[in-house]
């Protein structure tokens, strides 16, 4: 039973993976392809954040502070013509540099200190960012520029964080994780190394999140090198990750797909009110519905087979009169 | 260059009070509760408006016009406690502290928000007809505004102190700090001091407004600055101390003043947070804190 469900779920994947895959060839509208692009962005950052936030339960409130750190990095060594993908991949080792400079220190204490910390790195940055390069960065080279090249990028990138999620949960570092979270105190008394666990989920979380700022540097024509570092990017894949479940594999990619699909619906029809209902939808479910829309769906699908359970023994209750 | 150095003390000084007050509710909350409102500068910007409103529509002196925010502040304290915070109180201390921290940052969103709404983008800020007024004490400029702010701050956290330390609700509250579950046994209502609590901390939160919109200015956008103002300064003075805050508001105002004037004023924050961050990896219990921060 759950060796199928999980078969179902992996071929889910695959054909989700080969539809957006196939999809520039049918595509060719530039503007259902940047938010496609919008989307798997959110998808690597809610993914990505969910490895640290979801399955260790270390609240990172300073994701932007690595994604705008590998994109500052790819860009500026990417504009200054080194090729690319190395660019792309030192942007990546930098936000993990970063990403342990913080969660060294601070993962020897508990409680609130790492997410105070990291927005208080995140916030740094930003202003510091900002202050050294206060001008819009240009991409000189805008007659080579191709969109579809910048989507293939992002969808490997996603499947790149799903698929290193999914290995890492069904790992045994995933359930030394998922040990810590639950207690550490629990965790330590079985031989589990809370430290060395919580490193792991950072370092690989920070690594994908820079490596999202790397994609982020290549898409953008034009962009303020400090935008990046902004607090919505640590606030918009938290709020996905929640909305749609946190410790599951499909729960942020649910959170960002409910996120990009309202936010276009509010933008056409209400405006400016759509994060006003976002942060209230994420209120209500880190008060109410710890799970997320996942769970949501558990409990429907445990409700519908207990009534079919309920009825065929009601039914044997019967015959046996 | 002693001239210099004494103006930046004095502005050091002056601005750390009002750092103080900024972080005055987020300490007694915290302190209290266990609650961390990163939504705390939002609650400042609130308090900021409604000083604006009362200032332009009424015509009041901009540091009467404290009466309207600390009260509308408490208001929308005890509206926001009833609502969201109370439904945090069942869970079990680190769940607690996890949730509250993600709670506030959907309210300071929803907030943020909500003033776009109501107030535009625009920066506003209280201009009094005495604001230019500035007395010299040997060759140091002293800002009437800036020396009325630190005297309203220290008013705050003298009252603030005297309810805590003499009156019977106040010696409810500090029971409820050593140790709520005894204290429950004796008698107290929780729910009733924890309410009380967020609507006295949210009142701050009110009249640090007034002062940041006569000092400063207010805008939708600034909660996340002014939040992390608190957050540092409570960190410095020690978790939930309150007088320790205002300990904490001076080295923050004296670090920030001497790094405008030996570094850039661009740094200004900057050198608060880095300060921050190094506390907390050396000092987690702050620099004045007891071991059992």
């Amino acid at each position: 039973m759950a060796n199928n469900k999980r078969n179902a779920t992996l071929i889910f994947f695959i054909i989700a993976g080969i539809v957006l895959a196939l999809l520039p060839l049918a595509i060719k509208k530039d503007n259902v392809i940047n938010l496609l692009v919008l989307f798997l962005l959110y998808v690597t950052l809610a993914s990505s954040w969910n490895i640290l936030g979801g399955y260790t339960g270390q609240t990172n409130l300073g994701q932007a502070a690595f994604f705008g750190m590998g994109s500052l990095v790819t860009r500026l060594m990417w504009i200054g013509g080194i090729p690319f993908p190395i660019s792309f991949l030192t942007g990546g080792v930098v936000a993990v540099a970063l990403a342990l400079l913080i969660g060294v220190p601070a993962f020897r204490l508990r409680g609130v200190y790492f997410a105070i910390g990291t927005l208080a790195l995140a916030q740094i940055l930003f202003i510091t960012v900002g202050n050294i390069f206060p001008d819009m960065s240009y991409n000189p080279d805008l007659a080579n520029y191709q969109i579809v090249t910048r989507y293939y990028l992002f969808l490997g990138l996603a499947v790149l964080t799903i698929g290193s999620a999914y290995y890492l949960v069904n790992s045994r570092w995933g359930l030394g994780m998922m040990a810590v979270r639950e207690g550490e105190e629990a965790a330590e008394s079985l031989g589990i190394s809370a430290r060395k666990h919580k490193l792991l989920a950072l370092t690989i979380s920070a690594f994908l999140t820079g490596l999202a700022g790397g994609a982020f540097a290549f898409y953008h024509v034009s962009y303020y090198l400090y935008m990046p570092f902004g607090a919505e990017w640590t606030f918009d894949p938290i709020m996905m990750a929640y909305i749609g479940g946190t410790g599951t594999i499909i729960g942020p990619i649910i959170g960002a797909v409910f996120f990009v699909g309202i936010k276009q619906f509010l933008l056409m029809n209400v405006g400016e009110y759509h994060l006003i209902i976002f942060g209230t939808l994420f209120i209500l479910i880190v008060l109410f519905l710890p799970g997320g829309l996942v769970e949501v769906w558990k409990r429907l699908q445990n409700r519908l087979s207990r009534s079919k359970n309920h009825e065929r023994s009601n039914s044997s209750n019967t015959t046996n009169h | 260059m002693i001239e210099s150095l004494g103006q930046t003390l004095a502005y050091g000084i002056l601005v750390g009070a009002l750092y103080g007050l900024v972080a005055l509710g987020l300490s007694l909350v915290f302190g209290v509760t266990k609650l961390l409102n990163v939504a705390h500068g939002e609650l400042i910007m609130f308090g900021g408006y409604l000083s604006f409103w009362a200032f332009s529509m009424l015509g009041l002196d901009p540091f009467l016009t404290i009466i309207f925010s600390m009260v509308g502040l408490a208001l929308i304290g005890v509206l926001l406690y009833k609502l969201v915070f109370s439904w945090t109180i069942k869970f079990s201390e680190d769940v607690k502290i996890k949730n509250t921290l993600l709670v506030a940052f959907g309210l300071s969103v929803i907030l943020q928000n909500l003033a776009l709404r109501f107030w535009t983008a625009d920066e506003r800020s209280i201009t009094a007809s005495y604001t230019g007024v500035a007395f010299t004490i040997l060759g140091v400029r002293f800002p009437a505004v800036r020396v009325i702010s630190l005297v309203v701050a220290a008013v705050c956290l003298i009252a603030l102190q005297l309810f805590l330390k003499k009156t019977y609700t106040g010696k409810a509250i500090r029971a409820t700090v050593q140790n709520w579950e005894a204290a429950s046994l004796m008698g107290i209502d929780i729910h009733k001091v924890y309410l009380l609590s967020f609507a006295i901390g949210a009142a701050l939160a009110g009249a640090a407004g007034t002062l940041v919109a006569v000092n400063y200015s207010v805008m939708p956008s600034m909660g996340l600055e002014w939040t992390m103002i608190a957050l540092v300064t409570m960190v410095l003075g020690g978790l939930g101390n309150i007088p320790g805050t205002f300990i904490g508001g001076l080295v923050l105002g004296l670090t920030e003043s001497a790094t405008s004037f030996y570094i850039s004023s661009n740094y200004r924050a900057v050198a608060g947070l880095v300060l921050f961050l190094l506390v907390l990896i050396f000092r987690p219990q702050g620099l004045f804190g007891s071991k059992e921060g």
